[in-house]
């Protein structure tokens, strides 16, 4: 049974729910989308006990305030957003147990870009589409069903579920938005769009994040690199994937991506990598290093095993 | 010779390239590939991707590692070329040509030094691949219109493109299923929904399919559903 467990007071500038994403549908052009940063909306789940996929908030530079309508436990992720309760305030990456009455307080991301906050046995929402996870610009998933951020008055639904004990993330696996980012990429096998000296210039050139992010890609600011080609036929797009528009500025492909795209790939960058790119605020210094698909995808397999709780042989 | 390369597209990804320029020739190998695909090792795929000239395959690599799947996938492939083409299905798609839903009818005309009426006859005159869905849910890209037809985009895209609006740009041709900006050139609408939140197919196309466009009167457009532009819209060219 599920009653109302959080009332939105204020929504903030964009607060989204996410789980992992929209699979199944890119073929009839449905963006994946999904928790831009998945480490954080991962570890939101394990804390509690959650299934992986359950439905949480993503909030976006903070400014979210709710009302607790219940007891609930939640576990707050990622980016410090100044959390407080009845002015207490809450640390990131642990477990909170809130009263009835309670009135949850996001200030502003001091460091980092979005917060998670999951609750005990995940928010309840209708799927679109065989997920929750809300694309504005295709009307998709959220609360409504159609995309819509969160709104004041809306009534965020929580199983009633008994507590688990507290728990925190261990300091070793939190990371620090505020350092610098080498992005490892896996460069592409197609030959003929970047030659060899491009993907040099690459490695050695050192990037800024532009404010002109968003959750659809990360855009770079810094030395440019020449493609041999001006477009390419548009073909599908990995998650990570780093196209080079015709001003030669590399933008860095992220969860609300277009499903295909026209621009040469200087190649894809380990998910690990993007996930923690979502979470660098503008001017943020930016690298890439070369680094190969085994290693990638042993540490990647390895990272989803833990998050999912299935031992990885 | 196989006539596609697998590359790797990440830890958990995979491009099956069948080659580098647009042809018709591709879609029904895309087609062909991409069923046989799903057929073979549907539950293991998150994602089947058709394009133009390529094939994007999402797993989990928990499952089968990048390597192994690029084995499974050049295994099912092989026998590719074999195959009785897959041609897909024949749709046809109701169109009401007028100025008053396709505002750049006369500038496709203008160009093409064609009148009207033959830009109308002549973009229903042939049978379209749809060689990719993708730019917004249900955006169909096909192709290829007459050489005769072929017209530039907009220097300035619409800032709102009405549902339904039927498209031209170069040799392409698309029908808007959603309001979006756009910059194609409108040559008419459509009643038919393009992506249907309430069927379970979602679209009535899908890539590999053919579309024969075909022209219906103001009163057929009405009758199956179609609304009409607000006047201040016809008024201003299409709100260009």
């Amino acid at each position: 049974m599920s009653v109302c467990g959080l009332r939105v007071i204020k929504p903030g500038p964009l607060t989204l729910l996410q789980d992992r994403g929209r699979f199944g549908y890119q073929h009839l052009g449905l963006s994946p989308g999904g928790a831009a940063d998945e480490h954080a909306f991962l570890w939101a789940n394990r804390l509690l006990g959650n299934a992986s996929n359950a439905p949480a908030l993503e909030i976006t530079l903070g400014g979210l305030s709710l009302a607790v309508e219940r007891s609930l436990q939640i576990a707050l992720t990622g980016a410090d957003l100044r959390a407080s309760v009845n002015g207490r305030s809450l640390k990131p990456w642990r477990t909170h147990t809130l009263a009835a009455g309670d009135r949850l307080q996001f200030g502003y991301a001091s460091d980092g870009v979005r917060g998670y906050l999951a609750v005990r046995g995940g928010f309840e929402v209708a799927l679109c589409f065989g997920s929750v996870a809300t694309v504005t610009r295709e009307k998709m998933g959220g609360l409504d069903g159609v995309g819509s951020p969160l709104q004041a008055g809306d009534e965020l639904a929580c199983p009633e579920m008994g507590l688990v004990a507290e728990r925190s993330v261990p300091s070793r696996f939190i990371p620090d938005y505020r350092q610098p980012l080498t992005l490892r990429l896996m460069a592409s096998e197609h030959k003929g769009w970047f030659s060899a000296a491009a993907l040099e210039r690459l490695y050695r050139s050192e990037y800024r994040l532009s404010p002109r992010s968003d959750r659809m890609g990360a855009r770079l600011e810094g030395e440019a690199v020449e493609s041999l080609v001006g477009g390419i036929v548009s073909e599908p797009v990995p998650f990570g994937a780093v196209q080079v528009p015709p001003d030669g500025v590399p933008i860095v492909l992220l969860k609300d991506r277009q499903t295909i795209g026209g621009y040469p790939k200087l190649g894809t960058v380990h998910p690990l990598d993007a996930f923690a790119l979502a979470q660098r605020q503008p001017g943020c210094p930016i690298r890439f290093a070369p680094v190969t698909v085994e290693n990638c995808a042993e540490q990647y397999n390895e990272f989803q095993g833990f998050m999912d709780g299935v031992r990885v042989s | 010779m196989r006539p596609w390369v697998v590359e790797t597209a990440g830890p958990d990804a995979l491009m099956v390239r069948f080659g580098e320029t647009i042809t018709p020739k591709l879609v029904p190998l895309i087609r062909g590939a991409s069923d046989q695909l799903r057929r073979e090792l549907g539950e293991r795929l998150y994602d089947l991707i058709p394009s133009y000239t390529t094939l994007m395959i999402v797993f989990d690599p928990r499952q089968l590692s990048v390597e192994e799947m690029a084995g499974r996938v050049s295994d099912v492939l092989q026998y590719l070329e074999a195959t009785e083409e897959s041609v897909g299905e024949l749709i046809e798609i109701p169109v009401w040509y007028d100025l008053s839903v396709g505002p750049d009818l006369e500038r496709v005309a203008r160009y093409n030094r064609l009148s009207v009426e033959q830009v109308i006859e002549q973009h229903s005159a042939v049978e379209y691949h749809v060689f990719a869905i993708g730019f917004a849910p249900g955006f169909a890209y096909m192709g290829e219109a007459p050489q005769a037809l072929a017209t530039p985009r907009l220097d300035t895209p619409r800032p709102a493109v009405p549902v339904g609006s039927v498209a031209l740009a170069d040799r392409q041709t698309a029908v808007y299923p959603i309001e979006t900006p756009g910059g194609w050139n409108l040559i008419g609408r459509t009643p038919v929904n393009m992506f249907d939140r309430e069927r379970a197919a979602l679209c009535p196309v899908s890539a590999g399919d053919r579309v024969r466009f075909a022209p219906i009167s103001r009163a057929e457009y009405l009758a199956q559903g179609g609304r009409l532009p607000p006047a201040s819209w016809q008024e201003r060219g299409g709100a260009r």
